[in-house]
């Protein structure tokens, strides 16, 4: 066998691949760059209702996480200024955010300290909580009722993290996005869908048949993820956000998104 | 790398027996299935010809995942509740079958029709014939490209990824997205796969060299 | 019926289309570049080149054994670690090429290796350098012969764009998920209509090239 000499040369071919991506990237200064060029190219969802969604008539996301960064590229970068936008899912969203095809993250992440490892976080800008979500005749009330069934949520997702911890004795599938955890969820794959409780009372809207319950049992405050040394950056979103929520700008975002969400107290999310 | 083999080695070892398991089991039904559309295609009745001819050229220009999502999402809404790693089955068996079939078919047809002929001419039956003259020369012939088969559905076999099958590549993506470290995990899980492929792919060149 | 009614509105159908039409470009555009750089890599491989010939067949016989998966993951979230960003498309493309040129390549050289060696020969005799030969002589015939094989390759890169999905490549795939992920009722037809669809664009190929292969042929 001929062929087997050529291993050492893959495993070289090997070495050389993973040497090179441990080598951090972005190292230019991503708030400069973005005022030159006026721009911020955000990494948002497309799945995700009430947050990021893909409208079907234009092709377009659109919802609280959407609306948030383009105020906030506003705040950063003065008024005429543009937010750009590059769907990203839960998987996806830190591989592109460290490859620099991003410049930040908007995308109904929470700030983990396992993520702040990796990533730069500004201040929460949106409260959430993992929830449970189940068809209206489920006998499932909490996480306390999960054992032996099985649990859907998403790849990359903290709530998989988190879902294991709450119930371990529950059985978790990992599915590509939250379009697909649902439609899993509808065709029977799952009893109980799991992630935080704005997405799961965005996807109930849309799906008259399920219900959340079980109220929240973590607490996920969604912040923007920029990558590692780009403080410069988060400094000033958290300027934005803080200016977001004087104005009263915040407030009329929240009720816009979820003022017409039944079950959901959105009042309490005013700041 | 190496952190990533250490500390997510049962993953790993999970995925890749799932992998082999799915793969091992669509090609013995996509055995079965794709013969059985092959004779089919192969036979006297125009009927029973059109019915194979259909199943094939539908199976073999729809993608599989396509075919994969049907199973997973469509089924158990209206018919019968099945799991991924099930469905990704049934969806591989199927993809794979029309190819094997056509594969198959081409096997049969290249044999000599006297030997159909002759073997009849001894007062077997069309069965007959077909069972202990036609098939066994047939699958000789069909050995390689039926191996080169089993490398596809190795690697094909990846769409269980998307219906949370188990598979390697499944858990290639939550070890990836929970240590963070996308390359090193997926160079792990490329690793793997070529376990598998590679020295087969090696094989089935060295045994058409034979049969040339 | 009424759900297929619905499913099957302006607004669905339109966007239906355009992710038919990214299908189309990603697999045309894919379809371009890996004939012509696995044509080279093919022709590299089979002509003995000290060393170069024995890393390019190492090289395709990796990308073959692969999942497109892993390849196109490869190229979305890992090439930028070499200073290069795709957005989504470029970056299918790019894993298309890199996949299908390898695969490619392998029915270009067993082509070549098809066509009597004696061909080389007779053609080196009458003062053909190695490369003319190849160009006037062995590749024409090869080409013919590997027509059939060719088109099916290029039928599976049609439909192996479904997996771009993955990367949210706005194709046929993601855009039929999109829709039947807002309503489920939607799910049957457009599962029917993508696998119309698909099927139109696959088999038509395979139709068309059936008629070439037979005109060269004859």
């Amino acid at each position: 066998m001929k062929k087997l000499r050529l291993i050492p040369l893959l495993l070289m071919l090997l070495m050389l691949l993973a040497g090179c991506s441990s080598k951090s990237l972005a190292e230019q200064s991503v708030l400069k760059n973005s005022r030159e060029t006026k721009t911020i190219t955000w990494g948002v969802k497309a799945d995700t209702k009430l947050f990021g969604l893909e409208d079907v008539r234009d092709g377009k996301q659109k919802g609280f996480d959407v609306d948030m960064a383009k105020l906030i590229t506003k705040k950063m970068l003065g008024k005429n200024s543009e937010a750009k936008f590059v769907t990203v899912t839960s998987q996806s969203r830190i591989p592109l955010l460290k490859n620099g095809n991003i410049d930040a993250i908007i995308a109904t992440m929470s700030a983990t300290p396992e993520r702040a490892k990796i990533v730069e976080f500004s201040n929460s800008y949106f409260d959430a909580g993992q929830s449970l979500l189940v068809p209206n005749d489920s006998t499932i009330n909490s996480t306390d009722d999960l054992a032996g069934k099985t649990v859907l949520g998403v790849v990359g997702s903290n709530s998989v993290i988190n879902i294991k911890k709450a119930a371990p004795k529950a059985k978790v599938l990992q599915l590509q996005d939250y379009a697909q955890a649902m439609t899993a969820l509808k065709s029977g794959q799952g009893d109980a869908l799991t992630t935080d409780n704005g997405i799961l009372y965005g996807m109930a809207v849309e799906n008259p048949g399920f219900k959340v319950v079980g109220g929240t049992f973590t607490k996920e405050p969604y912040s923007i993820a920029a990558n590692k040394g780009q403080s410069g950056f988060t400094k000033e979103a958290n300027k934005a956000i803080k200016e977001i929520e004087k104005s009263g700008e915040y407030n009329k975002l929240i009720k816009k998104w979820f003022g017409d969400v039944p079950g959901f107290n959105y009042k309490e999310l005013y700041r | 790398m190496i952190n990533i083999i250490t500390s997510h080695w049962s993953e790993l070892l999970t995925g890749f027996g799932w992998t082999i398991f799915s793969s091992v089991l669509a090609l013995l039904f996509s055995l079965v299935i794709g013969s059985i559309f092959a004779i089919l295609e192969v036979l006297p009745n125009k009927i029973a010809r059109t019915i194979g001819k259909i199943y094939v050229e539908v199976f073999r220009n729809i993608p599989l995942l396509v075919i994969t999502m049907f199973f997973y999402i469509a089924i158990p809404m209206y018919i019968v509740k099945i799991n991924g790693f099930v469905a990704g089955t049934i969806g591989l068996t199927i993809y794979t079958s029309a190819f094997i079939a056509e594969t198959v078919r081409s096997g049969i047809q290249s044999i000599d029709k006297g030997q159909m002929e002759g073997a009849r001419s001894t007062g077997m039956t069309y069965w007959q014939s077909m069972r202990y003259i036609i098939l066994p020369q047939a699958f000789k012939i069909v050995i390689p490209p039926l191996g080169n088969q089993f490398v596809n559905l190795v690697k094909n076999s990846s769409v269980l990824a998307f219906v949370a099958g188990f598979d390697l590549m499944y858990q290639g993506n939550a070890i990836a997205s929970t240590t963070f470290d996308t390359i090193n995990s997926y160079l792990v899980v490329g690793l793997l796969y070529l376990i598998i492929t590679l020295p087969l792919s090696y094989y089935m060149q060295y045994l058409e060299k034979r049969l040339v | 019926m009424q759900n297929f009614i619905d499913a099957y509105s302006f607004i669905n159908l339109r966007f239906l289309l355009m992710g038919l039409g990214v299908t189309v470009l990603i697999s045309v555009v894919s379809v371009i570049l890996s004939f012509i750089v696995g044509s080279i890599l093919g022709i590299i491989r089979y002509s003995n080149i000290r060393y170069i010939s024995k890393i390019v067949g190492f090289i395709i016989d990796i990308l073959r054994n692969l999942p497109l998966l892993l390849i196109i993951f490869f190229t979305y979230f890992g090439l930028p670690n070499f200073g290069f960003k795709p957005d989504t498309i470029p970056a299918a493309i790019l894993a298309m090429t890199v996949f299908e040129s390898a695969m490619i390549a392998e029915i270009v050289r067993s082509g070549i290796m098809a066509v009597p060696k004696g061909q080389m020969e007779g053609a080196r005799s009458t003062g053909m350098t190695y490369l003319q030969a190849m160009w006037h002589i062995i590749l024409p015939q090869a080409y013919k012969k590997m027509i059939p094989a060719m088109v099916s390759q290029f039928i599976s890169l049609i439909k192996d764009t479904s997996l771009a999905t993955i990367i949210v490549v706005p194709e046929l795939m993601q855009h039929a998920q999109i829709i039947y992920g807002q309503n489920a009722n939607y799910i049957i037809p457009m599962f029917l209509a993508m696998s119309v669809m698909y099927f139109v664009v696959c088999f038509g190929l395979s139709l068309v090239s059936n008629r070439i292969d037979k005109r060269i042929r004859a």
